[in-house]
């Protein structure tokens, strides 16, 4: 019998947990939860403020899950440290708990610049939890005017989420344009004509520079008066409790393509770590939700004894907005990294797929997002061109582009 | 487990599995009332390239990708059919990212929709297998 824990509560705990069952039945688990709450789907909590889903629809396992996975969840608490030669997490009320394994899948957190006179802005928020949500929700009202530092996947689904029960939203970024780290110009432009379409102003290449009040100065001198501020400039993923122990630590918590972290014993997954992106070749922070479950489930299968390996880590987001949806994946090399392009635009759509080395590493797609797994199939599995017939490929995803023997394998057989 | 498979030799490239499974799908027993000047939503689609076609649906992986990236809880596995529920999907399309079979797709209503064997309609048995005039697609153990 072993001893698991898990410090966090999220996705990537999930995952470990149903990993951890799949082989081990029976040892305890117990999962430190600073939130007060069952798992929850955390992506919906702007379907929540635009009223697509609510509190219950958005529980990412039924109630009897963790009573289900004999697990022991140990809610409001959080770990403070980790002491590995004793094999003990030390939690916020100074007890501890004993672990042969223990998963670190602490997520992220809000950054918050230091913006001169933020302490006076009486309503502001971030935009990461349901707990931010509810308090920003208590906060709105149809004569809101709402400023959001940020236009990334964060603040722009903010923005999607409140647009109907406010009377105004500005949106800043210092960046030239909306979603930069998935799209580039000529998408992020779609994508911003569809927001703007639908009320919500933005101000690019330019952000906050100081706040007084109900007032924000931006950096172009412009001032912007608010009711209401919501703060989503980025998340920093939690990675003390390893740093303190003089584990591996870059941006995130480095781990291997079974979880594992540099100490013995210690398996961390989701937001908070950093882990080797295929499609570019080097490490990167994946904090997307389908990452955070396989990373979970791939320590809970290693943790409880089995072997299992995440190698097939590439960035990857389905995001929309008013109906206008964009599908990335992989990365997308310039011609002067060595990479190849292909476009097709038509009107409310653009499709950019980009090659490397005989491979598809990357694609955008806006608009006619129709059958896009094919391409990330392409990307995750690493198919060379050469067995594929990329003119079809190019033209649209579909199973034609494999050649019947491999169609029969796929489609034929048990997947 | 039985599932629907295709033998795309026989395949004719006639379509008619897609109306079957809007039919099937629709809650009308009439085709031509469910169907006729109507954009259609059939959970198998032909492919066609040269004279080669043959129809994809969902495969029901045994170790399901789009459920593992489900971002809403919605779709899940019962008794080995990889099903969605309405009630909490909302339409975010990250399956549609994942799926490497692209046999997921934008539904009628918002959400996504993908072949569940005609498990929670009235038709007992796959619609796209009953009415396949050639036997190309058929529904059994392998």
């Amino acid at each position: 019998m072993s001893k698991y824990v898990i410090i966090g509560n999220g996705t990537a705990a999930v995952g470990c947990i149903e990993g951890i069952r799949s082989r081990d039945a029976k040892s305890e688990i117990t999962v430190v939860s600073a939130e007060n709450t069952p798992v929850y789907c955390r992506p919906l909590i702007s379907y929540y403020l635009e009223g697509k889903t609510d509190l219950d629809r958005m529980k990412y396992r039924p109630d009897s899950f963790y009573a289900d996975n004999g697990c022991t969840v140990l809610y409001g608490r959080k770990a403070v440290s980790v002491d590995n030669s004793a094999k003990t997490v030390i939690l916020d009320d100074r007890s501890s708990l004993k672990y042969d394994y223990l998963c670190i899948a602490a997520g992220s957190s809000p950054f918050v610049p230091q913006f001169k006179g933020l302490n006076t802005v009486k309503n502001k928020f971030t935009f990461t939890t349901i707990e931010d949500t509810l308090a920003l929700e208590k906060n709105l009202d149809k004569s809101s005017h709402v400023l959001i530092i940020g236009a990334g996947l964060i603040g722009l689904k903010c923005a999607e989420g409140i647009a109907e029960r406010v009377s105004e939203i500005t949106v800043c970024d210092l960046s030239d344009r909306i979603l930069s780290s998935i799209l580039d110009s000529e998408c992020a432009a779609l994508m911003q004509k569809r927001l703007e379409e639908n009320g919500v102003k933005f101000l690019l290449n330019d952000s906050a520079e100081s706040f007084d009040t109900n007032t924000a100065v931006m950096k172009s001198g412009k001032t912007v008066d608010f009711d209401v501020l919501v703060l989503a400039v980025g998340v920093k993923p939690n990675t003390f409790l390893l740093k303190e122990i003089g584990g591996e630590v870059n941006k995130g918590i480095i781990v291997n393509d079974k979880m594992q972290t540099s100490i013995d014993n210690i398996y961390a997954a989701g937001d908070c770590t950093e882990g080797m992106d295929i499609s570019f070749g080097d490490r990167r922070i994946l904090a997307i939700m389908p990452n955070a479950y396989m990373q979970g489930h791939c320590a809970g299968v290693n943790m409880a004894g089995g072997k299992e390996r995440f190698d097939k880590a590439i960035p990857m987001n389905s995001i929309g907005f008013f109906g206008l949806h964009a599908i990335t994946a992989g990365s997308c090399f310039t011609e002067e990294q060595g990479g190849e392009s292909f476009e097709e635009k038509s009107e409310g759509s653009i499709k950019r797929l980009y090659f490397k080395d005989g491979f598809l590493t990357g694609y955008m797609l806006v608009g006619n997002v129709e059958r896009a797994g094919i391409y990330t199939k392409l990307i995750r599995e690493k198919t060379p061109l050469s067995e594929i017939d990329t003119d079809t490929m190019k033209k649209k995803p579909s199973l034609t582009i494999f050649s019947r023997d491999n169609r029969r394998n796929s489609l034929g057989g048990t997947v | 487990m039985k599932k629907v498979y295709v033998n795309e030799e026989w395949c004719l490239g006639c379509h008619l599995c897609e109306y079957n499974c809007a039919l099937a799908n629709s809650g009308e027993s009439d085709m031509v009332k469910a169907l006729k000047n109507k954009k259609i939503y059939p959970r198998i689609r032909v492919e066609e390239k040269d004279d080669t076609s043959f129809a994809v649906s969902c495969r029901h992986c045994s170790d399901p990708l789009c459920v593992k990236s489900c971002i809403s809880g919605a779709l899940h596995v019962t008794d080995g059919i990889v099903s969605i529920d309405y009630n909490k999907c909302v339409g975010c399309l990250t399956c549609v990212l994942v799926c490497p079979f692209g046999a997921i797709s934008k539904g009628e209503s918002g959400n996504v929709q993908k072949c569940q064997l005609c498990a929670e309609n009235s038709c007992g048995s796959p619609a796209c297998v009953q009415g396949c005039p050639n036997r190309a697609i058929v529904y059994e153990e392998r």
